[in-house]
């Protein structure tokens, strides 16, 4: 009985070894599809303003959900806006010229990698896609710097 | 005393394999409506602004609240020692898990954002009763996984007792925290109340009792294994028991409605003139959860006959449905009341009793936790050994009483 | 301006051209700091955006339902615009804010007001959210952090005031200073991205733009805005005070 479970239970372990092997055959074999050797295509609209991103493409690329993480609870709970890593701004600038999106098609700036590395997109559930100018900065400042003499006052 | 031996469901027929593929398209049906509201939002269902927690919660309420009840055969055996029931018991155990399994599926594929799962597990806001129930309903599989285990290996049949207690208070515990989902809503006339959690612990007696019954009648009938009549005349006299209670518990809760001027208006809407309510009320809960089963299970003559036994047990699953029915989106229908002593009206419906109506996605939802939970039952009882062989008369009865 | 007597006695005889300026330039530092003040007499005072949100602040509005005009709904109207908020009679609609139509139910008299999150002090919604995601900010906004709202709806079956709103479908086209989405749960930020760059909430805009001048907002800390001496000298009230919420919206005339 112990020698029947015995055999029984090799002929699924060799089976699914034998599936697997197969399976990374087939993927690194030159019939599947291939992707780019050098990565995904990240399409980086270089009409928009600005030369370059608020940090470097590394940092970027290995920290950028990080500094969302961070910058979101920033914004929720601590009322802060429009900093250095707001997402209004890196929209701004990542734009698609054609349509003012980040997201629509894999010419996309977001999708381009996000496609390749097969990371689902949850911001946009609740976030616009679409490009808005930032109010200009001094048309805010004067209220508030203003304001803030006159609270010293009362 | 005989030993009891426990073995799993071998020589299963064709009707077995056709049961489980039935129950199992009802959990893929309920799988397959959770995926298209997810995609689709919660348009397509019935709930709205008004009604916010519809067919969905009615059943996984009553699972959850049933599982916590279901474990009731084995905590008489392990907790109060009626060594009468300790046969029942990692049946009991199966069951109650196999229910809150169910239940859970069912209000997790419900959220509107079910991939946030973890995050429901890692952000807790321990002030919140949800909050509280994360805990108490993973606790309440770890708990009775090691209840069963001290059953099942004969190696940990000495800490049965304590398993069996830790398992006992956890779940009043739990049921407590899902009274308490409702009783501590400050704002809505039909539910702030101390009253709903004992009311639930009650209610979870007799809900999780008929579906022990019901499904033990169904696995001993369905194999043909020997099911006596002295074990079913006992828990059929202690559901009876139960139901009552249950009765007890809802007229004190209208009672005392009644006594205060400011909840009459929200009595008149439940008992009088809530359309489908009122009729889930008095025709669903009262006279088929309640009075009927309650003649039945009370009375010995009526209750020695196996199919009038089901009835009631059917009865009081039927009842209990209902009961949250009225109790969960009935509490909603009834509008808030914002301005005492003002007539209220509004484009968001301000005073007005809110429209609900099941759709299908939703009801399919429900009944797919309902399949889920069997189907746990059904092949959990063919894998491993929670049956007794045996439930005769003979074998169960020459136990000593406690 | 007061000058001691003694001064003024000795510069009678001749034209003190030092006084003169001292009080010519003090007259103008005062006027250019007074100006920028009377600028905002009336609106917000709000916070550079860099800095974190403090509780020295606690804002709120005022609500005389005596002003509130009959059929008039542009705070509704300016809500809706501003936060992107496609509300209608479907019972699946989102409502942020809504006009409640009220009847005395011995007398007859009617009235209404707009009702929209009160943004309590100690907040129904926020003591059940399991994950936190309903929270209220330091300076007393109620929001939904919709990064971590499951969806759940117990929030929406403890608010008494019927404040909150779910997401029954897929939105396009947010209004970007407003994420909103399928599946999480949303109501009256007050504003909050417009408070927090100085301005005030469109609905107080919007009535003030009417003329009826029914929403008042401001500091309820400072004691010298405007919401606060009112509130201080008139009789107002809070919705269901018997609750003890202390919300951060009171109303008078009714």
């Amino acid at each position: 009985m112990a020698r029947l479970a015995s055999n029984r239970m090799w002929k699924w372990t060799v089976g699914i070894i034998a599936v697997l092997c197969l399976s990374i055959a087939y993927a690194a074999s030159s019939t599947a599809p291939q992707a780019s050797k050098a990565g995904p295509t990240i399409v980086i609209d270089k009409a928009r303003a600005g030369e370059h991103c608020v940090e470097d493409t590394a940092f970027m690329r290995k920290n950028h959900m990080k500094l969302l993480m961070h910058q979101r609870d920033e914004t929720m709970h601590k009322g802060i806006r429009n900093g250095k890593y707001s997402l209004k701004k890196c929209i701004n600038c990542h734009a698609s010229t054609k349509d003012d999106r980040v997201v629509g098609s894999d010419e996309h700036f977001c999708q381009s990698c996000h496609t390749y590395a097969a990371v689902s997109l949850d911001c946009w559930e609740c976030h616009s896609t679409k490009a808005k100018p930032v109010q200009a900065a001094a048309a805010s400042t004067l209220p508030a710097a203003a304001a803030s003499v006159a609270g010293e006052k009362k | 005393m005989a030993s009891i031996t426990f073995s799993e469901l071998k020589d299963t027929s064709t009707r077995y394999w056709f049961l489980a593929g039935l129950i199992g398209l009802f959990a893929a049906l309920g799988l397959g409506s959770a995926y298209y509201m997810e995609h689709h939002g919660h348009i397509v269902t019935g709930m709205n602004n008004s009604v916010v927690w519809g067919m969905p919660h009615v059943f996984a309420v009553f699972l959850i609240v049933a599982a916590s009840g279901a474990l009731n055969a084995a905590s008489i055996a392990s907790v109060f020692g009626k060594m009468v029931y300790k046969p029942l018991a990692p049946l009991s155990g199966l069951l109650a898990i196999a229910l809150l399994a169910g239940g859970l599926t069912v209000l997790m594929l419900d959220l509107g954002r079910p991939d946030r799962l973890i995050i429901a597990m890692t952000y807790l806001n321990l002030k919140s009763v949800f909050a509280w129930n994360v805990v108490l309903y993973t606790g309440f599989f770890s708990f009775v996984a090691v209840y069963l285990w001290t059953m099942m290996d004969k190696t940990k049949g000495a800490y049965t007792k304590a398993a069996g207690m830790a398992a006992f208070i956890w779940r009043l515990v739990l049921t407590t925290g899902t009274g308490s989902i409702f009783g501590f809503l400050v704002a809505r006339e039909a539910y702030s109340t101390a009253l709903l959690a004992p009311m639930f612990i009650i209610l979870s007696f007799a809900y999780g009792m008929a579906l022990y019954l019901l499904v033990l009648i169904a696995i001993y009938t369905g194999s043909g294994r020997p099911l006596g009549d002295a074990i079913l005349q006992r828990l059929g006299r202690l559901l009876g028991v139960f139901v009552a209670a249950s009765l007890y518990f809802v007229f004190v809760y209208h009672l005392t409605n009644l006594y205060f001027t400011k909840q009459h208006a929200f009595e008149k809407f439940v008992l009088l003139d809530g359309g489908i309510y009122t009729t889930m009320f008095w025709i669903g809960q009262i006279i088929i959860g309640g009075v009927l089963p309650l003649i039945i299970l009370l009375n010995a003559k009526l209750r020695a006959s196996r199919t009038l036994l089901v009835t009631a047990c059917l009865m009081i699953v039927l009842g209990g449905l209902a009961q949250m029915y009225v109790t969960i989106i009935g509490g909603q229908a009834y509008p808030l009341d914002i301005f005492p002593g003002w007539k209220q009206s509004s484009a968001f419906f301000d005073g007005a009793i809110h429209h609900y109506a099941p759709s299908l996605p939703e009801t399919l939802l429900g009944l797919g936790g309902l399949a889920i939970a069997l189907m746990i039952v059904t092949l959990g009882v063919k894998v491993l050994r929670f049956l007794p062989a045996s439930l005769a008369d003979a074998e169960v009865d020459p136990h000593t009483k406690a | 301006m007061n000058q001691p007597q003694h001064e003024q006695d000795q510069a009678t005889q001749s034209v003190d051209t030092h006084r003169r300026n001292f009080i010519g330039g003090s007259a103008a530092l005062a006027g250019l700091t007074l100006a920028p003040g009377v600028v905002v007499y009336g609106l917000a005072h709000g916070k550079t955006d860099a800095e974190p949100v403090t509780n020295k602040v606690r804002w709120g509005m005022l609500i005389d339902s005596g002003k509130c005009a009959d059929g008039c709904t542009d705070c509704v109207t300016a809500c809706n615009t501003e936060n992107g908020v496609k509300s209608g009679p479907l019972e699946t609609d989102p409502h942020w804010i809504r006009k409640v139509e009220l009847k005395d139910m011995r007398t007859g008299r009617e009235q209404s007001l707009p009702v929209m999150c009160q943004h309590c002090e100690e907040p129904p919604c926020v003591d059940v959210c399991p994950t936190g995601a309903s929270f209220k900010r330091a300076d007393g906004i109620v929001l939904v952090d919709r990064h971590i709202c499951i969806g759940c709806r117990y929030c929406i079956m403890a608010c008494p005031y019927k404040a909150r709103s779910f997401v029954h479908e897929t939105l396009t086209d947010q209004n970007p200073d407003v994420p909103r989405g399928k599946g999480c749960v949303e109501s009256c930020t007050m504003c909050v991205h417009r408070v927090d760059q100085g301005q005030n909430p469109a609905c107080v805009e919007a009535c003030s733009k009417a003329g009826h001048e029914a929403i008042l907002f401001g500091d309820l800390n400072d004691p010298n805005s405007d919401i606060a001496k009112r509130i201080a000298s008139h009789a107002t009230v809070q919705l269901r005070a018997d609750l003890a919420l202390n919300q951060g919206i009171r109303y008078e005339g009714f």
